[in-house]
């Protein structure tokens, strides 16, 4: 290869360069960006730090999973509404794949009743808003349900009215918890070392848990819910909110989601269903011994990306009355504490480690799966 | 050129620096009446949409407490009242918008508070309407005072101090006040009305307007009491005292007007027949007040019959007739409300 002239440099020592200008230009951007915000805010006499975090927050957060009271600080609103945010952001992970399986399965499924169903919902909810379809659940939906006095009632202690979803809560003791610890343990050891393509291997874990529902359901004392003034007090409630939002973004994903199963599923090669078949498997256990296994691969790339987007999604939730963080901290907390730079700091803080860790946990699922080879 | 000429001439150019305006070492009118003659109208900066304060009607028209008064600063300043470009801001921008200049003048049902005055160096005028922040609940409650509301959830808008003067009030009383935030008034009425909350709370005023848009009017009540004090008037920006004065004035224009009996219909011919000092200094037969403004002197009488004086601007709105408010601490002096003209001599 002769050298081009002008250009001394070897292909990869361009490529170092190009890459030292393109994060120097960068470091650039982002110092020029932070000098500006500080003079500008020198210039109003606005004051940097996070010392207000320590500082009381005086306001209410209607649902909370922590203790939550007025005089506790700003920091431990952060603390409680970020929870509120992951815990919706998982229920809807969980329910999205879910539902996006189902729907996938339906369409393959060659049955014309199914595959039409499947089709026509997925169409519909890809191609409406999202917050609207969350409103659409919390005003059309859970608004119409009756006050709590007229509550439909399911019996054992489950309430529905336009307050949210009641249900008992357990108050499991201590041994039998960790009980619960070491069965989840030994389910989850057991998952990892089933032998390949075991049924058995599968289902047992799932059983053991299921055993110790059981046996905890009957040893803890159940707090029922019941009309007192204004409201139910006792049991457990889930708010409308929460049921909106989670039911909005996991019906709107896994529209997403079930195309992504779709087209994974698809890829692989139809002689394989066919091989599968001819060797006296039934279609389920083609569908989970052989096709799915492979189809996982094509898979978590994109299913990645659906899970990052129903993270940053529930930041809709502060449309709709649920206290997650982008309302209780980037409203509230700003508005009170006046500090917008260091709350939208600690925003994006949040959320980059929130969706970094689940990135990197995909990343490594994903690895583990390539390791295993053809 | 004879000699007494030149004389003159000079004496002229030597006397005109000492004008009223300048004697005082300010630039009458002032930057922003300058720019507002310049444009042709008015830039008011008002509510989005709160009943009493500031609506448009089907026609698409401007109405409200509000509105009156950016109608009677557009007639003192001599421009059309019907041409007045309305900029609605919601409670998140409208101090942002104020600052930069975008309009001349905010009258958006805010309250006037020190960190506002101070902080956001805005200059706090007066106030054209006293309120606190109260609550409207369900009759169904069978609650007839604050203090009763332990237990309940209140819908709240987000943006203002709504939700810690809440948590204030049930940490000083020792109740519990649960909340929920909403964006925007409509949300969170909603909710209201389909029972997701108890009550919904916002200032007195606004309270009485949302009331009135509810599908049955007769199902809710505005409790007695309120748990913080709401004066909402006039914002204007800082640097410009010639603007404040004249705002100011306006104000206590419409309620000298009130307290001697000047209205719409009657204030041409006040003008001609009153033989009340006060009467005669505010429609300008004489004292030649509008000029110490860098105003003419009818200013205050444009202003009247525009939009009537402060207790007709009321009645219109709030009065028996519009939201049914009682006026309360907005009642003249003379009444045992707070609205106070400083006099006008």
């Amino acid at each position: 290869m002769t050298a081009r002239p002008g250009w001394s440099l070897s292909r990869p020592a361009r490529a170092w360069l190009w890459q030292i200008v393109a994060v120097a230009g960068l470091a650039a951007l982002v110092l020029w960006l932070g000098h500006n915000a500080r003079v500008n805010m020198a210039q109003r006499n606005i004051t940097f730090g996070f010392d207000f975090l320590l500082h009381p927050a005086g306001f209410d957060i209607p649902f909370h999973l922590l203790s939550w009271q007025l005089t506790d600080t700003y920091g431990r609103a952060l603390l409680v509404c970020s929870l509120n945010t992951v815990l919706c952001a998982s229920m809807s992970i969980v329910l999205a794949s879910a539902l996006g399986l189902l729907i996938a399965l339906m369409r393959l499924s060659g049955n014309p009743l199914a595959a039409g169903t499947a089709r026509a919902v997925m169409e519909v909810v890809r191609n409406t808003p999202q917050l609207m379809q969350i409103f659409f659940i919390y005003v059309a939906v859970l608004q119409s349900l009756p006050p709590p006095r007229q509550s439909i009632v399911f019996g054992w202690g489950f309430f529905l009215n336009v307050r949210g979803l009641l249900i008992p809560s357990p108050d499991i003791d201590l041994r039998m918890l960790l009980l619960g610890c070491v069965v989840l343990g030994l389910a989850i050891a057991g998952w990892i070392a089933r032998p390949p393509g075991s049924i058995v291997g599968v289902i047992v874990g799932p059983l053991l848990l299921l055993a110790w529902a059981v046996a905890a359901a009957f040893s803890a004392t159940w707090d029922l819910p019941a009309m007192h003034g204004f409201n139910f007090t006792g049991g457990l409630r889930i708010p409308p909110e929460l049921l909106a939002l989670w039911l909005g973004i996991s019906i709107y994903t896994s529209a997403f989601i079930s195309e992504i199963i779709r087209a994974a599923i698809l890829g692989i090669s139809y002689g394989q269903t066919e091989a599968s078949l001819s060797l006296g498997l039934s279609r389920g256990l083609t569908m989970y011994l052989v096709i799915l296994p492979q189809a996982l691969r094509t898979l978590i790339p994109p299913l990645t990306s659906q899970y990052l987007n129903i993270i940053k999604s529930t930041t809709l939730g502060a449309a709709i009355a649920y206290p997650e963080i982008l309302q209780i901290f980037g409203r509230t907390v700003l508005n009170q504490s006046g500090r917008a730079v260091e709350v939208m700091t600690l925003l994006i803080a949040v959320f980059l480690t929130v969706n970094l860790l689940v990135s990197a946990a995909m990343n490594r699922w994903n690895r583990r799966l390539m390791a295993q080879g053809r | 050129m004879k000699p007494i000429w030149i004389c003159l001439t000079l004496a002229v150019a030597l006397l005109l620096p000492e004008l009223p305006g300048r004697a005082q070492g300010l630039n009458f009118p002032g930057p922003t009446v300058e720019n507002i003659k310049k444009r042709g109208m008015l830039v008011c900066g008002v509510d989005t949409g709160v009943p009493g304060f500031a609506t448009q009607d089907n026609a698409g028209k401007w109405k409200g407490l509000d509105i009156s008064y950016c109608r009677a600063i557009a007639a003192a300043l001599n421009t059309d009242p019907d041409k007045i470009r309305y900029v609605p801001t919601t409670a998140a921008a409208r101090f942002t918008i104020l600052q930069s200049g975008e309009i001349d003048v905010l009258i958006r049902d805010s309250t006037l508070t020190f960190t506002r005055n101070n902080q956001l160096g805005l200059e706090e005028i007066a106030v054209n309407f006293y309120a606190g922040e109260g609550f409207l609940v369900n009759k169904k409650l069978g609650v007839s005072k604050i203090t009763e509301l332990n237990g309940a959830t209140i819908c709240v808008i987000t943006g203002a101090t709504l939700e810690l003067n809440i948590a204030d009030f049930a940490r000083s009383n020792g109740t519990k006040i649960g909340t929920l935030l909403f964006d925007k008034p409509e949300e969170a009425v909603q909710a209201m009305e389909a029972g997701r909350c108890d009550g919904y709370t916002d200032d007195t005023g606004s309270l009485a307007g949302m009331r009135s848009t509810l599908k049955n009017p007769d199902e809710w009540i505005v409790l007695e009491g309120v748990i913080s004090k709401e004066p909402m008037g006039l914002h204007a920006r800082a640097g410009d005292p010639a603007w404040n004065r004249i705002l100011f004035w306006i104000h206590n224009a419409l309620l000298t007007a009130e307290e001697f009996g000047v209205t719409k219909a009657n204030a041409d011919q006040l003008k001609a027949s009153s033989n009340d000092p006060f009467v005669r200094r505010l429609l300008g037969t004489e004292g030649g007040f509008g000029k110490l403004l860098g105003l003419d002197d009818e200013w205050a009488l444009r202003a009247i019959k525009v939009s009537g004086n402060y207790g007709e601007i009321y009645d219109e709105y709030w009065g028996p007739k519009g939201l049914n408010l009682p006026r309360g601490l907005n009642s003249l002096w003379t009444k045992g409300g707070l609205q106070y003209s400083l006099p006008f001599r």
